[in-house]
């Protein structure tokens, strides 16, 4: 069983749950940076937890089966089509040999979720088939798919009994042009004046056209930096720290003009300031906001972000019990 | 060992990175002193195998935790942390088993040179090249003289990352000759494979071609980086240098590098590696004196 690529989209990788336990030598996680909507495609196909999908950003690719299978598309909204005709999302949906899969313009969201019945069969590159493209390791040769690509499905037992199985409507995100991410305050925000502080957590930011995999970037304010005398190894920028490791989802403000929030392909380490980290629970939306969104910052407490990443697990065991 | 001005912390300051990290910062200054307790705890950390801990990350004057807060409370953590800090305490008698490598480097090689001539207008000064400026701040008459110095002592790999293998070095001399630079006002969209850089206090070797904003000053001709693990120094990790790691960046000419680089591509270059046990005591107290016995252990046969 195959996936023939035709127009491959504007990015489409192979990822999965992400490549841990690597940090240390400077390898971020990759793998889908909408976990929520990854793994929910996966329980709609009957897939094991972690097998590898499709993280479709911006713009559809066409697809080719070479056999019958189960698949299902989740995340932001970019209706599917088989063979032309728009089918559902958030649904298990049968393919027969030949059909071709395409997808529509999208509506909402920034990245869509394909997975099929016995997941994408890529190479394991240290024990993940996560895509990681700034050195071009894992996943597909390390790449994002071309034209004339072709991906082996995992084996499986017939799945077609899942066809016509769905999300609960209530339970399918809704994504806006306008986000709320919960941060914990800390890692260097002392080097933050108060004022700023305010002003980081007051202010409507806006996407800009860099945010990808490595990082989200904002435009929207100004933050400065309480003046010091530079600690010795820093650098003689007020931005400039002596260089330490990068939280996935830490906040840093280089120059002051311009956060960057580091994600699932993140530059592990450096040399800039870091003043807080978007919580868990709330990667899956930061993912789905695209260029020219509005995002704000709300600052919340450990015990907030524990309860919303336990919120988050339950809701996900709901859904898989649903569809189990 | 000075800390810097005013920036010496009498406590660690433990901080939550998200609900999935634990960041710690021992000092706001670089010193060797500050890296050997990073190394210490983090290498005892890792020893005690505690469950819900994913990944530990030594770096140059902190460290950082990954955990699975389902599985290991955050505070859980810094209560640990807090009573291996204190057994650990200003790493009297810390010893490193280690290793001293040969690391070889041409300064102002061709490919660099480009580089940075390509990218002077977010330079700070954009009429001299990176080694001249870093000789003029750090009060050298001539590049020669400031080349002697980054290539006259030994260094300590005190961090990884980035992006896989880049090792940050931290030479190992008082903190009176230590060299330091500003990054690039804006950092560069390329960087050669291999260059050799320097930013704040850190020498660093890029393991792969890509963005940067240290200063250029020279390319090595052998990777640090393997993703293919051709190479018999990659045989267990793709990655060459370890954190506690003692480089020696070694000055070549153009016959040697291209001789290295012959042998990195043909899949016979070896690193000149010798073992070695790392007293921080004392390269503390006379690191001139035990830099002289360090060479002479990976020179001496």
């Amino acid at each position: 069983m195959a996936i023939r690529v035709g127009q491959p989209g504007l990015l489409t990788t192979v990822q999965d749950t992400g490549r841990f336990e690597e940090y240390a030598i400077g390898m971020p996680p990759s793998g889908a940076m909408d976990t929520f909507s990854y793994q929910v495609g996966n329980y709609l196909v009957g897939n094991e937890e972690g097998a590898a999908g499709l993280e479709i950003t911006y713009f559809g690719p066409e697809l080719e089966f070479t056999e019958d299978t189960v698949v299902a598309v989740t995340g932001a909204e970019m209706p599917p089509k088989i063979n032309g005709e728009e089918a559902p999302a958030w649904e298990a949906l049968a393919v027969e040999a030949g059909d071709v899969l395409s997808f529509d313009y999208l509506k909402s969201g920034a990245r869509s979720y394909l997975a099929v019945a016995g997941g994408i069969d890529v190479p394991m590159f240290m024990h993940s088939r996560s895509t990681y493209t700034l050195i071009g390791l894992g996943g597909l040769e390390g790449r994002a798919l071309q034209e004339g690509d072709e991906l082996q499905v995992g084996k499986t037992e017939d799945r077609t009994g899942r066809v016509g199985m769905a999300v609960d409507k209530e339970q399918i995100p809704a994504y806006g042009r306008e986000t709320e991410l919960r941060v914990i305050i800390g890692l260097a925000s002392y080097r933050l004046t108060e004022e700023s502080m305010e002003e980081f957590l007051n202010t409507e930011w806006t996407v800009t056209t860099d945010a990808d995999r490595v990082g989200y970037r904002y435009r929207g304010g100004e933050i400065k930096f309480i003046e010091r005398e530079q600690p010795a190894g820093a650098g003689a920028d007020q931005a400039n720290v002596v260089d330490f490791g990068y939280p996935i989802g830490s906040i840093q403000v280089p120059g002051g003009v311009e956060p960057i929030v580091l994600m699932n392909d993140a530059v592990t380490g450096g040399g800039y300031a870091t003043i807080g980290t978007v919580i868990s629970a709330d990667r899956d939306r930061l993912a789905q906001t695209r260029t020219n969104d509005k995002t704000r910052f709300r600052s919340v407490n450990l015990e907030e972000a524990l309860e919303a990443r336990k919120e988050r697990r339950d809701r996900m065991a709901r859904i898989e019990e649903a569809l189990s | 060992m000075s800390g810097g001005a005013g920036t010496e912390l009498s406590e660690a300051r433990y901080s939550y990175g998200g609900d999935e990290y634990v960041f710690v910062e021992l000092a706001e200054a670089m010193s060797l002193k500050v890296n050997f307790r990073a190394m210490a705890i983090t290498d005892r950390l890792g020893r005690e195998d505690i469950e819900g801990v994913t990944d530990i990350c030594p770096s140059n004057a902190s460290y950082m935790v990954r955990i699975d807060p389902d599985v290991l409370h955050p505070d859980e953590l810094i209560g640990r942390l807090k009573e291996i800090d204190e057994e650990v305490g200003d790493v009297r008698g810390f010893e490193l088993n280690t290793r001293v490598v040969d690391v070889p480097v041409m300064m102002e090689d061709p490919w660099t040179h480009e580089t940075l001539m390509r990218f002077r207008d977010r330079h700070q000064d954009p009429n001299a090249t990176d080694l001249e400026y870093g000789a003029r701040i750090n009060g050298f008459d001539s590049k020669e003289g400031f080349i002697e110095a980054l290539l006259g002592s030994p260094w300590l790999v005190t961090m990884i990352g980035f992006v896989p293998g880049l090792p940050w070095c931290y030479q190992l001399v008082p903190p009176e000759d230590q060299i330091e630079v500003p990054k690039y006002v804006r950092p560069r969209t390329f960087t050669p494979e291999r260059a050799f850089g320097f930013g704040g206090g850190f020498a660093v070797v890029y393991s792969v071609q890509g963005a940067g904003g240290y200063q250029l000053f020279g390319l090595a001709p052998a990777p640090v980086l393997d993703v293919k693990q051709s190479l018999k120094d990659f045989e267990d990790s793709m990655v060459f240098p370890k954190p506690g790691d003692v480089f020696n960046y070694r000055g070549i000419d153009r016959e040697e590098f291209d001789d290295v680089r012959a042998r990195v591509e043909d899949g016979s270059f070896e690193y000149r590696i010798r073992p070695f046990t790392f007293h921080a005591d004392r390269s503390l107290e006379d690191p001139h004196a035990y830099n002289g016995e360090i060479l002479g252990v990976l020179y001496g046969d």
